[in-house]
């Protein structure tokens, strides 16, 4: 995205709600800044997160995507984020395929409790996807409104 | 299309000092949908909730937006607000402007920007939302504490003694826990197997409890209200039925040496055993590491002086299934290895103890009967150096755990103090860091050790400790004098940190429960939630849950009983309504979903569909038990053909959130 | 480490050094702090752990102004002034220094004055 012809990266973090979601709330809790290109959008579960959504937010012009769960073995589900990171892998390859960065995708695990990693975390990958410049837009053949 | 009222709240400041509220209402108010867009400084408040009440009446409303504070902070007050003024409560969404926004950005014109995009997506998944009926499910009436110590007692015997039944699982042979370890307890000296033991007869004399020993946790399945748990009950190979706990057995099996856990290996037991004089329950246990007829089959002494015949060397581990409401976890603590810090020379050296071996030479039941002597040769020690902090407060070095372990300083102040009290002989030092006294006479009992029973206190730590010549050179700082010091002990006491039991990390994975990095469990709320784990029906009870004296460990297994019987009360509980739901026309039967769901909450049955001409259709689809469904998603995604969505946060949803935010 | 003498001083003082927190208020009050080369809580804790000669030895013995402010503001009652007095006397009983006849002391008692004021100057400025 470009504001007053500079370029801006969107990014979008899918948080699970047991973990990242409240690990984000913390990092606000204790003024930690991450910068504001970063949007959450709140999921149950990282398992919840399909493929399908990545892909859209691709089509729609985002720059970065970034999905944080429950650490392994931590799942408030028990075994979401399992499910998660093996559908992840293979996106993420398919993404590879078809051109886009494997740097501008993500999974990261961020317990309640690391309001500091989620904010180093959304810096870390701004400054990533930043670097690549702007995402070529997917084309959207399947979806016409 | 949805009538949307949009709610921008200042919170006071915390919002409205970096987000523009007028401007992010006055945006969102054009966006399509919305016919009313407004801002307040607490939204929370009882004008605040009158004033969206208000608008959901005379604007028609069939959605609210409301930009605030994170979802989970007030999104269950704003649900129960809108559902006071006759709007569905699942048609409410919060866009999370604080803490996501105004509280981790500083310039005005980006977190303003940020405030109606988060806005905008809240919007769009607004038009999509459906009104949502939260169904009920039955409680089980009947609780599970894992663990047998004194936090697991006394929470058994509050529930029960409000008349629920409970059910004790405890995986050595007896309960009671560390406590049964223990010589004296401060800051009172009372003695700790006075004050236990009834508790124990209490517990297993109480008809609604039910003790497992010897028993461990196998799996959990269910949520709350409704767990399925399955218990190993460890073959003891005595019939539990027939023992009488004469312990005949155990005073005649041939093999001797068997290192003595009780005592923390420093005597020896027998292959059959029962722990200590006081066990509850009073059976025996055959130690089958140590056997020699379960080893070679030659022996079958105990068999033959056994009155009762309860030896069944044919005994087999049994699993057992029982159904629970509510679960409360009491797993506890133990001692860090002390093996790591060399310079103590704990390995080199019998002389070299660990506080909770002190407290067993210090103890009548001990392996000395209660006459302090050296372990090395057996003779009374005149120089005792006591070391706090060993493991706790080490923060990097990998040996240590970076918190304090709390009891410590008042268990070292008690040793010395008795030790000094029982040999006056003694010169008592004790090397600290800082002492750590905060509780009910804690600091009068600690200052007593010193002004009345004149314990050396010294502010410094130990550097090394060298056996030599049958005495332990010890060399550490006095930080105070600003001098090293060298005394030459008799024995070295180190105060050990303390850290969760093994077992608590797989069984919280079994029961889907958070811990922290140290493998304490975590608490719902820290301050507000102590005695809860984040997981619906899972409480907490004692040092699982950080480092905790007797007095805070019976105050929260006390707590802990009385949120289960909070739950246990009710008869039903409302489910969360956000769960999977398949299109039975897109379902192809193909068991993808069923596979991935961990509560088993899909099954699959043959229905009849109308056919092209005329016929009848039996196809295979998949349904989801609602109160079952926790909601997660996993089958959602899993689905090849796309019939199974989730309520709440259906696939349209959350697009229409990407699209918002993207746009 | 002289552990009778020690007793002998704290008997003395009527001090128990025990007591002492080592929160170092005492010294933290002190107005004489820059000439001691022992300060008030030193004094305590030397005599408890028996260090006494070097006590006895330090210039700071006669540099403390007595000015009792340490026993004011002691947390724990230890008061260390008095500490440092009995020290004092224990240097002049060793030494022969008494100046004053104790059938004197009546005499020059004067409410408002803490005794201690009056027998600690004398042992000081007689010379």
């Amino acid at each position: 995205m470009q504001v007053n012809g500079e370029y801006k990266p969107t990014i979008v973090a899918f948080c699970c709600n047991w973990c990242s979601y409240a690990g984000a709330d913390l990092s606000g809790t204790n003024r930690l800044t991450y910068p504001d290109n970063v949007k959450i959008i709140r999921i149950p579960c990282s398992c919840r997160l399909n493929p399908m959504f990545i892909l859209r937010a691709f089509q729609r012009g985002a720059d970065g995507v970034i999905l944080c769960g429950c650490h392994p073995g931590d799942c408030h589900y028990t075994t979401g984020n399992y499910y998660a990171r093996r559908r992840m892998t293979l996106l993420f390859s398919m993404l590879d395929f078809l051109g886009i960065e494997r740097e501008r995708t993500r999974v990261e695990w961020v317990s309640a409790a690391e309001g500091a990693k989620f904010a180093a975390t959304m810096n870390e990958f701004t400054a990533q996807v930043a670097k690549l410049g702007e995402n070529k837009r997917l084309e959207d053949l399947r979806c016409k409104k | 299309m949805q009538r949307i009222g949009v709610f921008v709240c200042w919170c006071g400041s915390n919002i409205a000092a970096t987000v523009d509220v007028h401007k992010v209402a006055e945006t969102l108010a054009k966006e399509p949908g919305v016919v009313f867009s407004t801002n307040y400084q607490y939204m929370c408040s009882q004008a605040g909730q009158e004033m969206i009440q208000e608008a959901i009446h005379t604007h028609k409303l069939t959605g609210v937006v409301i930009c605030s504070c994170s979802p989970r902070m007030h999104e269950g007050t704003f649900r129960k607000t809108c559902a006071a003024a006759g709007l569905n409560p699942y048609m409410v969404e919060i866009a999370n402007i604080r803490e996501q926004c105004s509280w981790i950005h500083k310039d005005m014109a980006e977190a303003t920007e940020k405030a109606v995009i988060l806005g905008r997506a809240a919007i769009a998944k607004v038009h999509l939302n459906a009104p949502l009926t939260a169904g009920t499910s039955p409680v089980t009436k009947r609780a599970l504490v894992i663990g047998g110590g004194i936090a697991g007692i006394q929470t058994a015997l509050d529930i029960a003694d409000a008349g629920y039944e409970v059910d004790i699982v405890e995986k050595k042979p007896t309960i009671g826990g560390k406590m049964t370890q223990i010589d004296k307890t401060f800051p009172t000296l009372d003695c700790a197997a006075c004050i236990l033991t009834p508790k124990m007869v209490d517990a297993a004399q109480n008809e609604k409890i039910h003790i497992y020993s010897y028993s461990e946790v196998e799996s959990v399945k269910g949520f709350v209200g409704n767990f399925h748990v399955t218990i190993r009950k460890k073959a003891r190979f005595v019939d539990e039925t027939k023992c009488t706990g004469c312990g005949d057995c155990t005073t005649k099996c041939p093999q001797k040496n068997v290192p003595n856990e009780f005592n923390l290996g420093m005597d020896n037991r027998r292959a059959i055993y029962i722990p200590f004089a006081q066990a509850v329950p009073k059976i025996a246990t055959i130690d089958a590491d140590y056997c020699t007829m379960l080893k070679t089959g030659k022996c079958g002494i105990c068999s033959k002086v056994c009155a009762a015949g309860a030896i069944d060397y044919q005994q087999k581990d049994q699993l057992v299934e029982e159904e629970y409401g509510a679960i409360v976890v009491a797993t506890g603590f133990d001692p860090i290895s002390v093996e790591k810090f060399d310079e103590y020379a704990y390995s080199q050296s019998p002389d070299v103890v660990t506080s909770l071996e002190f407290e067993r030479l210090m103890n009548a039941a001990g392996p000395t009967n209660g006459t302090l002597l050296r372990p090395s040769d057996k003779t009374h020690p005149h120089t005792l150096v006591f070391v706090q902090c060993v493991g706790s407060r080490c923060d990097g070095d990998g040996r240590g755990k970076s918190y304090c372990s709390k009891i410590c300083c008042m268990y070292t102040a008690k040793h010395a103090m008795l030790c000094r009290e029982k040999y006056p002989d003694t010169d008592v030092y004790v090397f600290y860091i800082d002492v750590r006294t905060p509780g009910k006479n804690f600091d009068e009992f600690y200052r007593r050790a010193v002004e009345e029973y004149g314990v050396h206190y010294i502010k410094g730590q130990v550097g090394k400790v060298v056996p030599e010549n049958g005495k332990l050179k010890v060399q550490a700082s006095d930080l105070l004098s600003n001098e090293q010091i060298h005394i030459d002990a008799d024995m070295v006491i180190l105060a050990a940190a303390i850290e969760p039991d093994k077992s608590a990390r797989p069984l919280a994975t079994m029961l889907t429960a958070s811990m922290d990095t140290n493998d304490f469990f975590t608490e719902a709320h820290p301050k507000l939630r102590p005695v809860e784990s984040p997981t619906a029906g899972i409480f907490l009870s004692g040092a699982c849950q950080g480092p905790k004296d007797i007095p805070e460990t019976v105050a929260q297994a006390s707590a802990a009983a009385a949120k289960v019987l909070g739950l246990l009360a009710k008869d039903n509980l409302t489910c969360n309504p956000c769960v999977a739901q398949p299109d039975e026309m897109m379902c192809n039967g193909c068991s993808s979903c069923e596979k991935v769901c961990p509560y088993g909450a899909i099954t699959y049955s043959d229905k009849e569909f109308r056919g092209p001409n005329r016929t009848t259709l039996i196809r295979r689809v998949a349904s989801v038990n609602p109160a079952v469904c926790q909601g997660c998603g996993a089958c959602t995604v899993a689905c090849p053909s796309g019939a199974m969505d989730l309520k709440g946060f259906s696939n349209k949803q959350i697009m229409a959130e990407v699209d918002a935010i993207c746009k | 480490m002289n552990k009778e003498l020690a007793k002998q001083i704290q008997e003395i003082a009527g001090v128990n050094p025990r007591k002492c927190m080592k929160c170092g208020k005492c010294t933290a009050t002190c107005p004489a702090f820059d000439v001691m080369e022992y300060h008030p809580h030193q004094f305590v804790d030397m005599v408890e752990k028996g260090k006494v000669e070097e006590l006895m030895n330090s210039k700071g013995i006669w540099t403390c102004l007595s000015c009792m402010a340490c026993i004011e503001r002691c947390p724990r009652s230890v008061e260390p002034a008095r500490v440092i007095e009995a020290v004092r006397v224990a240097v002049a009983r060793q030494q022969g220094m008494d100046h004053l006849k104790p059938e004197q002391i009546p005499a020059l008692l004067d409410e408002e004055l803490p005794q201690q004021a009056i027998t600690s100057a004398f042992r000081k400025y007689r010379k």
